[in-house]
């Protein structure tokens, strides 16, 4: 640099004013951002993760609509009293399949991360139509329509694709479907395979019965599908207290 | 050099500036109204009365949308517009793409809103908007970036004016956060519903960057330009320091890029990522406070004006404001003091202390001097100004007051042990005691929409008075050239 500069020249040049404040707002983003798509102990090595089933992404698409992660978090912190309250505190891991992540940033309501078999269906139903009559204190909205709106099943396929193309493994050809089977073994591989998806979403929701009502699929049933399965993928019992400290 | 003609078309093109003046106030009532009648939801849920459309989940993204984008953005619009061509005296290089950066931007608020309550959401927060309405959106900034440019290429003096630089700084960072952050696949060309490209801890950071730099670069450097030249004209004395705007100006730049990360202080983000983030979060109340104190101390020497004028009022409460919440945000990015506070309602009292307290009241002020410039008139009323300025004061103080009370008190509620070492409270008892404080908070904002009310009647009488005038003048003129 010209011992001489002055910052008038900036001044007095658009051009430079506009280069030079566009590299001096690229920096950060860049250092922050990109590592993290490189370093590999960024997402621990788990086992256990899996993409969610057709009902499940479905019903995550409705939680995403709904606006729910406005109101709860989906990540624990590692903290005494988080662990008494929610659980083991989220890896990185957990969410990797998350298009977009649900983390949130607001607890109006508790954090969902591992809210999965913490209660039952029937419960999670009469909640969503009518909090209040479960947790008088509540001020979560009513979703009564939920359970009497039918689940559109027709996309679902596009939606896998979708997500299939931004990264997430869903199976589109015989060696995907394969490299599923090694990686999630067969029950899941087979959920996982977009060639079968409205099938085994159907499948999924009439054999699980999430809202009660046999009569067919509604929107409550892949909401109470993808809730119930909310950090129960990795069974932390395999691993040690400390197994995931250094990857912090 | 003194320009005496303010209303004179060929000059100037005042027409998109006077539009967009009007919409920031349309969209303020809007966007307050919304963010009332939410805050209400949170305090009586019966509001929202088994309905999908106004549900809370679905109506709070049209609150910050209106709000931010509607209110901030047209004000922002309007402001750089003027301020532009005025320091530049030349005309924005061209009319038609003035007018279709009204247009689109109008059509990409009132289409986001729509969209929300519809049920179609990116679910990143500030960046809801669909994909397809993202593409107007770039569309439309990328327009207003050629325009701005081309307007300051066009300038008759060598100097690039520092309230351009503020402006050019938002316009660029904001192309750079919204393309990046609103990377999506569309499940089908005719669907609005799209993909994240990017998924967990990548998509966390990516959005938290976006989140934090929407509130460094719309919400405080183009508000900065807006500052550095309402500020001066309206106290009549020229910017305090020079040197001070020249250092804190690329401080600003450069450091509030870093800081989105406190976001995500203690989540499954690396902890690298999240401490220098911290880190830049501290050293960034340095440029922070630089501005602030070159706008404040621009008034000394006349600070009698305080007591005889309620626009400088707005300003210099603005600009407190500024500073109070600049102080917060680094303390709040602590590690130790976002282990509280992250997740509570005080975050939300900190982001509504800087939108409200600075970003509003300096748009106040802002476009108090500059409507009845824009039609050539007085203002309506001084009175009602007086009110504004007062009801949203205490509307602002009564907001936060609740946002601190109650976000402390969850904060602490959550973490509170009995001595058997077992939690103390339930998280559904944290809900329960939030209730005066929700309570508070919506009367809170009753008063700050109010004002806003006041200020929009105001400004539609001055310019109605405005036009009157031209009109009598014209009649007069033209009386006078047929008797001649």
């Amino acid at each position: 640099m010209n011992l001489n500069f002055k910052h008038e020249w900036i001044e007095t040049n658009i051009g430079l004013l506009a280069v030079l404040t566009m590299l001096a707002i690229s920096v950060g983003g860049l250092v922050e951002i990109a590592p993290l798509f490189f370093i590999d102990k960024t997402i621990e090595k788990v086992d256990g993760v899996r993409p969610y089933t057709p009902l499940e992404q479905r019903g995550r698409d409705i939680y995403q609509r709904e606006g729910c992660y406005l109101c709860h978090s989906q990540m624990i912190r590692p903290f005494r009293d988080e662990k008494l309250r929610y659980g083991h505190y989220s890896l990185a891991a957990e969410s990797q399949y998350d298009h977009p992540f649900q983390w949130g940033s607001k607890r109006t309501g508790p954090d969902l991360a591992r809210v999965g078999g913490k209660y039952s269906n029937e419960w999670h139903v009469q909640h969503l139509t009518a909090p209040r009559s479960m947790v008088p204190e509540s001020v979560m909205p009513n979703y009564p329509w939920l359970r009497t709106t039918p689940l559109d099943t027709s996309d679902v396929a596009e939606r896998m694709k979708a997500l299939r193309k931004v990264g997430v493994p869903y199976s589109l050809t015989q060696a995907e479907y394969d490299a599923n089977v090694k990686k999630f073994g067969e029950t899941v591989a087979k959920q996982l395979h977009i060639p079968n998806a409205q099938q085994s979403l159907i499948e999924q929701a009439n054999f699980g019965n999430y809202d009660g009502d046999r009569s067919g699929i509604s929107e409550m049933d892949a909401l109470v599908a993808y809730l119930q399965v909310l950090g129960t993928m990795v069974d932390f019992s395999k691993y040690k207290d400390d197994a995931f400290v250094d990857d912090r | 050099m003194a320009v005496t003609t303010y209303s004179g078309a060929e000059q100037y093109n005042f027409d998109v500036v006077k539009k967009f003046a009007v919409m920031s106030l349309v969209w303020a009532v809007i966007g307050m109204f919304v963010g009332v009648y939410i805050a209400s939801e949170l305090a009586w849920p019966f509001l929202n009365f088994d309905s999908p459309y106004f549900s809370f989940g679905r109506f709070r993204p049209v609150h910050t949308t209106s709000v931010i984008f509607g209110f901030g953005g047209s004000a922002l619009f309007a402001t750089s517009y003027y301020v532009v061509q005025r320091t530049c005296q030349t005309r924005l290089i061209s009319d038609g793409m003035a007018s279709f950066t009204f247009w689109g931007w109008m059509a990409a608020i009132a289409l986001a809103d729509f969209s929300y309550v519809l049920g179609y959401t990116q679910s990143r927060e500030y960046a809801e908007m669909e994909w397809p309405i993202d593409i107007l959106i770039e569309i439309v900034w990328v327009t207003y970036l050629i325009l701005f440019v081309g307007t300051i290429m066009r300038r008759k003096q060598p100097h690039i004016y520092v309230a351009n630089w503020f402006y050019l700084a938002f316009i660029l960072a904001t192309a750079l956060l919204h393309t990046f952050n609103n990377l999506a696949m569309p499940i089908d060309l005719f669907s609005m519903k799209s993909y994240s490209l990017f998924s967990g801890v990548q998509d966390a950071m990516t959005q938290w960057w976006y989140g934090h730099n929407a509130v460094g670069f719309f919400l405080t450097a183009a508000f900065l330009g807006m500052m550095y030249y309402f500020v001066p004209k309206q106290a009549g004395r020229p910017i305090y320091s020079y040197r001070l705007s020249i250092v804190h100006f690329w401080a600003l730049g450069f450091m509030y890029m870093w800081v989105g990360a406190h976001h995500l202080h203690w989540t499954a983000l690396p902890d690298w990522t999240s401490s220098l983030a911290a880190a830049f979060s501290i050293l960034l109340l340095m440029p922070s406070w630089g501005g602030m104190i070159n706008g404040i101390m621009t008034l000394s020497g006349a600070w009698d004006k305080l007591r005889t004028d309620p626009i400088m009022r707005f300003m210099i409460v603005a600009l407190s404001f500024y500073g109070m919440s600049t102080f917060e945000g680094p303390m709040m990015s602590l590690k130790e003091v976002n282990a509280l506070s992250h997740y509570t309602d005080w975050t939300v009292g900190h982001v509504h202390s800087g939108a409200l307290g600075w970003v509003a009241m300096i748009s106040f002020g802002s476009l108090y001097h500059m409507m009845p410039k824009l039609w050539d008139t007085k203002i309506y009323s001084r009175k009602l100004v007086e009110w504004h300025f007062w009801l949203a004061t205490i509307g602002i103080v009564l907001y936060i007051v609740a946002m601190w009370i109650s976000g402390i008190t969850q904060g602490l509620m959550w973490r509170a042990f009995d001595e058997f070492g077992n939690l103390q409270y339930s998280f559904v008892e944290s809900v329960a005691a939030m209730h005066p404080f929700y309570a508070m908070r919506a009367i809170g904002g009753m008063f700050f929409l109010t004002g806003a009310v006041m200020m929009a009647f105001n400004m539609f009488m001055t310019i109605r008075q405005g036009k009157r005038e031209s009109a009598a003048l014209e009649a007069k003129l033209a009386s006078k050239l047929a008797h001649a």
